[in-house]
């Protein structure tokens, strides 16, 4: 790693809590649903003392739409597409995650090439998440476009990747049951390696640029602090837990897809804090960038497709499945119980964000109101993924 | 020392100020309306129906089975399938759609039509710039405005319709074969009977 972690103990900090200038009264603020730093339509109900946040109660369901309703009313593979706006940021994963749910209920097999292909996509998919999330975290913080436009330049690369591969930016409904829609050829494989080896570089200037930043560090070390024992309690996953320094990756724990053929490393955090955060995910990205220079070189021709799974008139056995992955929020998990008909019989979601965001008040408990926006912005939400 | 982490920063923000003058890799912004990335081949956006050679009505590919407006996900597709029947391109008389309408501002782009269609009559389009002064009716594409010929997909996905092409053609061509090994089979079945019956 380049970066070092500076401590500030020569910068003088502010005392966590101030004299109440208002005897005995709080002051309700609601932030949000429009506010630009709340990622999406999201709206807190905040009693301050001052500066200080008393009292939060997180208030969402904005952009609810029914998904899981809807997936049971539409057949197995159409709700594939609607697996892509959930977290739109990661459409492969999400596609990855139902199509293992799909898979593990009906038992199909997955070819090696698709295997391989698939986490391709999902690791570049973690690297322009965690991307853009630092460029937004900056941008919450008050690093007003630079950072976001760097980010956001190496990410528009991944996202021309995805668009030449599947046809679409973002909405990239790739997977099947038992596959993927379209083979990569070898000149995109070529491509994507290119782009691969150059993804350091671009690492290695954002953390120049950030992480030893004084003021970031100002803003984020010892602040939004998360105990291991409350986040193993409250089910945080992804890197928000692997920053309370638990050894959790569902990529080591489960094994699915080919991860365990990989030599990788899981990044721990130390302290919990929103610094501890930010760095879990910069550390992640140089561990997915050494998981696909793993990948390229083993890919070998083959079908995409188990050619007995059908496009129509699909039907899994009688049963349930729960299949997960380590998505870049977390885990991200299909619960699917089959009746035996061409639709689920319940059709249920574990989305990251959601249940990553409900330590929130935790979190945000007597820190300041321009902190509250740092630790949300830290916890990696997306609004599609909370409401469902 | 304070301060040294911010300088660091500044000088990355300089690299990239003055290398965007020189890198092509540093400047990537498009200035769209005069200046256009290509769209790559695999680039979908809504659906439209194929006829082949010239005529929009007797080219058709569409038989009016219905699969896509069943499997449609957000049930963005309306058909009406036709009272008489026309010639398809092996020459057997199928139905055709009396309405098919695509509701775009539904649509949702997910390819699912075209995946299931076995006609190979429903592709995907890669026109864009469609927006409307209306909010309803406009974005309501009619048959005539879903109609394209073949010549039309070969130039927007070239790759992909070759192979429906030749698809096409070995099925009409074992269709055919296949037509006139049961007009020979029965005219073998037909000398067979007619020796059974000299000889008896």
């Amino acid at each position: 790693m380049s970066a070092s972690v500076q401590t500030l103990e020569a910068m003088e900090r502010p005392p966590v809590t101030m004299a109440s200038r208002f005897e005995g009264e709080l002051l309700e603020v609601s932030m949000g649903p429009q506010h630009p730093s709340t990622h999406g339509v999201f709206r807190m109900n905040v009693a301050l003392d001052g500066e200080i946040v008393r009292k939060l109660k997180p208030v969402f369901g904005y952009l609810h739409r029914n998904h899981e309703k809807i997936g049971e009313n539409t057949s197995y593979l159409g709700s594939m597409p609607y697996t892509d706006r959930l977290d739109y940021f990661c459409s492969m994963t999400n596609n990855w995650a139902y199509a293992l749910s799909v898979e593990k209920l009906a038992g199909i097999e997955v070819p090696e090439r698709a295997e391989f292909l698939r986490l391709i996509l999902a690791e570049l998919t973690r690297l322009q998440n965690h991307a853009s999330l630092l460029g937004f975290l900056l941008s919450d913080m008050g690093a007003w476009g630079t950072p976001l436009m760097y980010a956001f330049r190496e990410r528009e690369k991944i996202l021309d990747l995805f668009e030449s591969l599947s046809g679409s930016r973002m909405m990239c409904d790739y997977m099947r049951f038992g596959g993927c829609r379209v083979d990569a050829d070898d000149e995109w494989l070529a491509r994507a390696k290119q782009i691969v080896d150059r993804f350091p570089k671009f690492l290695d200037e954002f953390e120049d640029l950030i992480l030893g930043n004084e003021i970031v560090i100002g803003r984020t070390q010892n602040v939004g602090k998360l105990s291991a024992e409350l986040a193993i309690n409250a089910g945080i996953t992804g890197p928000m837990l692997r920053a309370c320094g638990v050894n959790y990756d569902i990529r080591k724990v489960d094994g699915y897809g080919f991860y365990p053929r990989f030599k990788f490393r899981i990044p721990l955090g130390e302290h919990g804090d929103t610094y501890d955060r930010l760095m879990m995910r910069a550390l992640e990205m140089r561990e997915s960038v050494e998981i696909l220079k793993q990948a390229f070189p083993q890919i070998a021709p083959g079908p995409i497709v188990n050619p007995k799974v059908k496009v129509r008139a699909f039907r899994p056995p009688v049963g349930e499945a729960y299949g997960r992955i380590e998505g870049p929020k977390g885990e991200l998990g299909f619960y699917l119980i089959s009746d035996g008909t061409p639709n689920p019989y319940r059709y249920r979601v574990r989305p990251p964000s959601f249940i990553n965001l409900t330590l929130l008040e935790d979190l945000c408990l007597g820190h300041t109101v321009a902190d509250v926006m740092v630790i949300l912005g830290s916890i990696d939400i997306v609004m599609g993924e909370v409401d469902r | 020392m304070i301060g040294t982490g911010i300088l660091k920063g500044m000088a990355v923000t300089a690299r990239n100020f003055v290398g965007s003058y020189f890198e092509k890799d540093r400047l990537t912004t498009v200035q769209y309306p005069e200046e256009r990335s290509p769209l790559p081949e695999n680039y979908r956006n809504f659906p439209f129906l194929i006829y082949d050679d010239n005529d929009p009505h007797a080219g058709l590919r569409c038989v009016a089975c219905k699969i896509c407006e069943k499997e449609c996900p957000p049930q963005c597709i309306y058909i009406v399938k036709s009272d008489d029947k026309k010639p398809d391109y092996m020459g057997k008389p199928q139905f055709y759609p009396k309405v098919f309408d695509i509701d775009i501002s539904v649509c949702m782009s997910c390819q699912i039509c075209v995946e299931v269609c076995p006609f190979e009559a429903i592709k995907m389009d890669k026109e864009f710039e469609l927006s409307q002064r209306e909010r309803f009716d406009h974005l309501l594409l009619r048959k005539e405005q879903l109609s394209k010929s073949n010549g039309y997909y070969h130039k927007i996905h070239p790759v992909e319709a070759e192979a429906v092409d030749t698809n096409l053609a070995d099925a009409a061509a074992a269709a055919e074969a296949k037509k006139k090994a049961a007009a020979e089979a029965a005219v073998k079945a037909a000398a067979a009977k007619a020796a059974a019956a000299a000889t008896a």
